[in-house]
């Protein structure tokens, strides 16, 4: 059976949506398997997204953010370094596979960075294989 | 809310999309999708008749959302919110699916692509249903402008703005301005002597009634947002009166301690007080902590005994200033690429390769032989090959071209020959003469007499010993399909231009992003050269990407009349999507506070809720998302939205 994996893609729109921008720009190819959603900044995100995500159908979730220091709003990004921790302490009691959800920092010109981290994300995935809405969590 | 009624309108790009995704089945697609009352394709949604096209759809059939697929809404979501907006929609009723960027262009398998392009579309078209009108609110401007680098690109952009009789704050962190530009011999193509077009523009711009200029100084911290922000700037204490002192340079005379001369990159010496050269403006000397005798020994004085006007101050410290402005143009200018680490070529390791902004000063008759090209024994180059490319067009260093090289190598050769009677070589990759009589010079030159090799140099060595030269060029003649042995005497590298040593620094400072090749990122590399993704922030000049005197001017004047069509105005439309705080759900942790990068959340003691200042909020969502009662809506990125297009894009 050949597995294509769905993969949200939460970016923060000054740097990751900009590099993932250029990317198209310079026509770097990726597999078509990430669904890029905009958020003004990582520190945006909510559990709430990622849980949902996986309850809609994804495989996997991955998050972008501006490097540290280079925060449009100064700081967001560090809240998210914060928090991430938590979020994932919080899949795995959910018994969500730690590779499924990444944060990864894109600049707004790592156009190229980001086509690797989500060809190597997709592969990743594929071989985890789909995530099962029904493995942990009691009810799933 | 109402009903909602969705327009869906997917561009075709030319072929940019519809050669990848087979915008008919996405429409169709979009067409079946809820709420969806009418979907179509066109050619180009972003011309004049593709906005008319919904504008029309908005007034017949009674649309009050609308979705438009196509581009990065970087491009395009101003330019429809706007036909939103005209057709009687509020523009925060649009949205925008991404399938250029993120689908056509990055995706080879065209039934994927496909695929990818509904699942985008459904999710704009899910995420509109929820979107709430809001107003675009309005900021004043002040009037004043921060000019960052004293460079021609800085002295021009200020100029211009200063000349409309607006203030200009020109800050420069070397003592003058003047930057590259200061150093150079003469122009090409043209050969007007740099300094002759230079220094009265310098002078206009120290005796300007609307130009505060601020050299020795450096930014130290940027706050606030388009229209007005608050910067700090550190003078550095330069020990010198600024008001005192008359600029006789009878301190730099007495002064005992020489130093090497930054301004002559090594070649040349300078005292410990002094002034870059001649012509610099201010025309006030600096003291050189490192390097005066008082700072190090203690004793001396030398200046202070006879300055007249009493002007030395060795008691001075840094002063931090905060001035107000309404835009920043950011012209930070270069850095020479450092030819070290290529060892094959012997900069530093052999006499006599030199670096072209060495050549420059070398050649420069207020320089420090008095422009007589001279070996370093003194005596003049019977040969000179002049290496193209260095540090540029090189995978090694920087893969992109430096644009000005060839020419100034150009411009070398007709020095060389003006002065000396020596044998020219140039060793190019490519000829690049791309300007206004650049070709013309070229041919010029060609009739000059000199030699122009084709390829690229391995060596230059002093091993091979010949009676023509001391030092020998081993490199191919790609023409001739031949190994070539070149014996000169001077060896100048054509150094690259490369992004200022702490350009990153300055990224930070004045959060703008860098392009792959470390210069600046301008907002669009076509249509909106010399804005930032920073609103507010422009750049102009080298600090950009490389480029020549005649580009950076240009560059630079476009910069001004950005800042000016802002102070012109008078008011600059800023986001609307801020967050607010819904006092009945708010529980008075104080969570969000601590949290707010802008300290733009205030605690009411009385009612003990948290409040939000919108004027002074960005709508980063830190707070929206760390909020426990979930009191806090951050507007057009609501919870419910995001939620709504998550659950669409996994369709």
């Amino acid at each position: 059976m050949n597995f294509e994996p769905k993969i949200l893609g939460i970016l923060c729109k000054w740097c990751s949506y900009a590099g993932a921008d250029l990317c198209g720009t310079s026509r770097k190819k990726y597999p078509p398997n990430i669904r890029i959603v905009r958020v003004m900044c990582s520190g945006r995100v909510e559990p709430t997204f990622i849980l949902k995500a996986f309850e809609k159908g994804a495989d996997g979730v991955l998050i972008c953010g501006c490097h540290p220091g280079d925060c449009h709003y100064a700081e967001g990004n560090y809240k998210t370094v914060r928090r991430f921790p938590l979020l994932k302490k919080m899949l795995s009691q959910l018994g969500i596979e730690d590779e499924r959800v990444r944060l990864e920092w894109v600049s707004a010109s790592e156009g190229e960075r980001f086509a690797s981290i989500v060809s190597e994300m997709t592969e990743q995935i594929r071989r985890l294989g789909p995530f099962s809405r029904n493995n942990g969590g009691g009810n799933g | 809310m109402s009903e909602p009624r969705i327009g869906v309108y997917v561009c075709h790009c030319g072929s940019n999309i519809a050669g990848i995704v087979d915008v008919e089945e996405v429409t169709k697609f979009a067409q079946g999708l809820e709420g969806v009352i009418v979907a179509r394709d066109y050619k180009f949604m972003c011309s004049d008749p593709g906005q008319e096209i919904i504008k029309k759809d908005i007034q017949e059939l009674g649309l009050n959302r609308i979705v438009v697929a196509s581009c990065s809404p970087t491009l395009h979501e101003a330019t429809f919110r706007r036909v939103c907006q005209e057709a009687g929609i509020n523009p925060y009723l649009f949205e925008m699916a991404n399938i250029r960027e993120h689908c056509s262009w990055v995706t080879e398998d065209k039934e994927k692509a496909t695929e990818k392009a509904k699942a985008l579309v459904s999710a704009a078209v899910r995420r509109v249903i929820y979107q709430e009108p809001l107003e675009t609110r309005e900021v004043p401007v002040n009037p004043n402008t921060l000019v960052v680098g004293g460079g021609i690109a800085g002295v021009q952009a200020a100029l211009k703005i200063a000349d409309s009789g607006h203030k200009v704050y020109l800050v420069e962190r070397s003592p003058s301005i003047g930057g590259h530009m200061a150093q150079l011999d003469k122009t090409f193509p043209t050969l007007d002597c740099s300094a002759c077009i230079l220094t009265p523009k310098m002078s206009l711009v120290g005796s300007h009634p609307y130009i505060e200029l601020m050299t020795y100084s450096e930014v130290e911290e940027v706050s606030g947002y388009v229209g007005s922000f608050k910067v700090k700037i550190r003078k550095k204490a330069r020990y010198v009166d600024e008001d005192k002192c008359t600029g006789c340079g009878i301190c730099q005379t007495k002064c005992p301690f020489k130093v090497d001369s930054e301004f002559e990159v090594g070649m040349g010496k300078r005292k410990a007080i002094y002034t870059p050269f001649p012509q610099a403006v201010p025309n006030i000397p600096v003291i050189d902590r490192e390097h005066c005798a008082y700072f190090l020994k203690g004793t001396c004085r030398a200046c202070e005994k006879f300055c007249e006007v009493k002007a030395i101050d060795f008691e001075q410290v840094d002063k931090v200033v905060e001035i107000e402005v309404g835009a920043i143009i950011v012209a930070t200018g270069f850095n020479l690429f450092d030819p070290t680490p290529i060892y094959q070529y012997g900069y530093k390791r052999l006499d006599n390769v030199i670096t072209s902004l060495e050549f420059e000063r070398l050649v420069n008759s207020a320089g420090p032989t008095g422009g007589n090209i001279v070996l370093k024994d003194g005596s003049t180059p019977r040969s000179i090959a002049i290496i193209h490319c260095v540090g540029s067009r090189d995978k090694n260093y920087h893969e992109y071209c430096s644009n000005v090289c060839c020419m100034y190598s150009l411009k070398f050769s007709h020095l060389i020959k003006e002065k000396t009677d020596a044998k020219i070589y140039q060793l190019y990759i490519d000829m690049r003469c791309f300007g206004k009589g650049y070709e013309e010079f070229y041919d010029r030159l060609s009739e000059e007499g000199v030699y122009f090799i084709r390829g690229k140099v391995s060596e230059v060595t002093d091993q091979i010993t010949s009676e023509e030269g001391k030092l020998t060029i081993l490199a191919e003649d790609t023409l001739l399909d031949s190994v070539i042995k070149l014996p000169v005497d001077m060896v100048i590298l054509s150094c690259g231009l490369e992004p200022q040593l702490d350009a990153d620094k300055v990224t930070r400072l004045f959060n703008i992003s860098r392009s792959a090749d470390g210069f600046f990122l301008e907002r669009h590399p076509k249509l909106d050269p010399v804005a930032t993704m920073n609103d507010g922030i422009f750049v102009a000049g080298c600090c950009q990407g490389p480029k020549d005197i005649p580009h950076a001017v240009a560059q630079a004047s476009a910069a001004a009349a950005e800042a000016l069509a802002m102070i012109s105005r008078g008011k600059v439309e800023i986001e609307a999507a801020t967050a607010v705080v819904n006092e009945e759900l708010c529980s008075g942790c104080r969570i969000c506070n601590a949290l707010c990068p802008y300290n733009a959340i205030d605690f009411d003691e009385e009612k003990k809720v948290s409040r939000i200042n919108e004027a002074v909020c960005k709508g980063c969502g830190v707070c929206v998302a760390a909020c426990p009662s979930s009191a806090i809506t951050g507007k057009h990125f609501t919870t419910k939205q995001i939620v709504a297009e998550i659950e669409g894009v996994l369709v």
